[in-house]
């Protein structure tokens, strides 16, 4: 405690942590390269880069992407809006029934998905409403509205009052202040936020499952390989596409928010 | 033309902030009152209807029954499996995860500072299917796993550990252990993260002071530093306890026959078809978690998270 420098016994500790962390992902990114088609064998035979062509090819494999990617931006431009509407007027205001509404917005993500799942569906039941592109994105924006309010909210605190005041005393209408003085201010936060909401929908699987009918997100086509595999090096290659692409907002939203009071990405 | 009825608008929500809240409000609250509590309520609602036993279909009568049916044995015995793996999960990850957070917090500066920060962020984000994935791999009968106590000579270790009843198995990836293994590995993150921040909260000086009157460095560590990093120690266990009370995914995939409530209430409600007790096995959760909310705030975790 008086030196600045860690015990032996705790510097294993935590570096044993953090390699168990990663180690598991890691070993996704040998078994890609595997030739080994028919089981989960260790070590692997020999290396080959033939599944990444395979892969290439695989129109189901494309379709899935292309789905994933086309609910997550939806959600995510209606998390944005919902989520950056919610923090402006939760951080400027106390009004009565506060608690209540942040309550309401924490509440998807607090809940256990298969719950918010369960709800959807039978709800969807209830109203005759068949399953489409649309009940996916029902279920996202509910739940990606946190973390894009998350970001925001803190950010909206950091905006001060007077800044807002003296742009309307010097004459600006309130949309031209907000054009001009709020969100250049809140952009950065938006945008992380933005990107983990992005990555959360695309990673979604638990609601989907219920709200998806016979459609096939990334995540419910790697499920379906998970509970019956069918060709292993295909699934091995995927997966690690997935942690790649994943790296990149979490990567971009890291620096976006770095050196700020509430680093983005702790409210998942 | 225009502009006047801008800058109409704009006054009049200027002199009306109460007005601008409202309709700031409006979007999201709709949303989120219609979509996500409608279709709660509609579900909570559910579990007081019961189910014919014989015809199969839903009685829409308020009855207590499906609520008595999750006190029968076999019921029972899934809640109990589901709350004391969320515990085992919880302690597991609060003993592997307070090293890290307590090195991050403390010793690490600038550059490590960095790397632990998003060694903690890239797997909590990385995708949670993949996660799960990774751990089949690892598990299979002709995985890594078996192939190093192969190497070290000790699968009869290994089999001696898989022969134990309850946590073992035919083989680790049919095991409750596996199972416990997949679940501490992906939940892990959350745990850390509200650990790292209730322990960079506590002042530096603090803990010269304490070893300035004559506390040992673990005195220090028992007395002053961990009755400080509780909170945070709570906040994650929220995060751990609730995640793996829902899960349906995990334990379906590496796991025993054995279920957990998300298998139950998915199965109740799929194939079953019968929606009033998968709703009632679905407050299960609700409750336990509610009861751990208000615990956790009289120990004062939600101020670290």
């Amino acid at each position: 405690m008086h030196s600045d420098r860690a015990p032996l016994g705790l510097k294993i500790a935590a570096i044993g942590g953090l390699a168990f962390m990663h180690l598991p992902i890691l070993l996704i990114f040998v078994y890609a390269f595997t030739t080994e088609d028919k089981s989960y064998q260790w070590p692997p035979p020999g290396l080959t880069l033939q599944w990444f062509g395979v892969t290439w090819g695989r129109t189901d494999v494309w379709e899935a992407l292309s789905l994933s990617v086309r609910v997550a931006s939806i959600s995510t431009i209606i998390a944005l809006v919902l989520g950056t509407l919610c923090a402006a007027a939760i951080s400027r205001t106390r009004f009565f029934g506060r608690e209540v509404v942040s309550l309401m917005i924490i509440l998807p993500i607090a809940l256990p998905g298969i719950i918010t799942g369960i709800s959807l569906r039978s709800a969807f039941n209830l109203a005759d409403i068949p399953f489409s592109f649309w009940t996916i994105v029902l279920g996202h924006a509910t739940f990606c509205v946190v973390v894009v309010y998350n970001n925001a909210v803190a950010r909206f605190r950091r905006v001060s009052g007077s800044l807002v005041e003296a742009s309307l005393d010097l004459g600006a209408n309130s949309f031209q202040t907000f054009r001009y003085v709020i969100l250049p201010n809140i952009s950065t936060a938006l945008l992380a936020g933005g990107m983990l909401a992005f990555a959360l929908s695309f990673d979604e699987v638990i609601v989907t499952t219920f709200t998806a009918g016979q459609q096939q997100t990334l995540p419910i086509w790697m499920l379906e390989e998970l509970v019956r595999p069918r060709q292993r090096p295909v699934t091995n290659v995927v997966a690690m596409v997935v942690v790649l692409v994943t790296f990149l907002p979490i990567l971009g939203a890291y620096y976006l928010t770095r050196g700020t009071d509430t680093v983005a990405g702790q409210g998942k | 033309m225009a502009d006047g009825v801008l800058v109409r608008i704009s006054d009049t929500l200027w002199r009306h902030p109460r007005l601008l809240v409202t309709l700031l409000l409006a979007p999201p609250v709709l949303w989120l009152g219609v979509i996500y509590l409608g279709s709660l309520f509609a579900l909570l609602a559910q579990s007081f209807f019961s189910i014919d036993e014989f015809s199969g279909l839903i009685n829409y009568e308020f009855t207590l029954k499906t609520y008595g049916e999750l006190f029968k044995a076999h019921n029972l015995d899934i809640i109990v499996r589901t709350v004391t793996m969320a515990a085992a999960v919880t302690v597991g990850a609060a003993i592997i995860g307070f090293p890290v957070a307590y090195y991050a917090a403390r010793y690490a500066r600038g550059k490590w500072k960095a790397l632990f920060y998003l060694g903690v962020m890239l797997p909590l984000w990385s995708s949670y299917l993949v996660k799960v994935y990774s751990w089949k791999l690892i598990l299979a009968k002709e995985g890594i796993l078996n192939w190093l106590f192969e190497t070290l000579h000790l699968s009869w270790l290994l089999n001696a550990y898989l022969a134990i009843p309850v946590i073992g198995g035919n083989s680790l990836s049919v095991s409750s252990t596996g199972t416990f293994l997949v679940f501490l590995y992906v939940w892990l993150p959350f745990m850390i993260l509200p650990i790292q921040a209730s322990l960079e909260r506590v002042p530096h000086s603090m803990l010269e002071a304490s070893g300035d009157l004559g506390a040992t460095p673990a005195q220090a560590f028992r007395t002053v530093l961990l009755p400080l990093a509780l909170p945070g120690v709570i906040a994650g266990s929220i995060f751990t306890f609730s995640l793996t009370l829902g899960d349906y995914i995990i334990p379906q995939i590496v796991g025993s026959s054995r279920r957990f409530i998300g298998q139950a209430v998915y199965q109740y409600q799929g194939t079953a078809g019968n929606i009033p007790l998968a709703a009632a096995f679905a407050v299960v959760p609700i409750l336990i978690m509610g009861l751990y909310l208000w615990w956790a705030k009289r120990k004062g975790a939600f101020d670290a998270l």
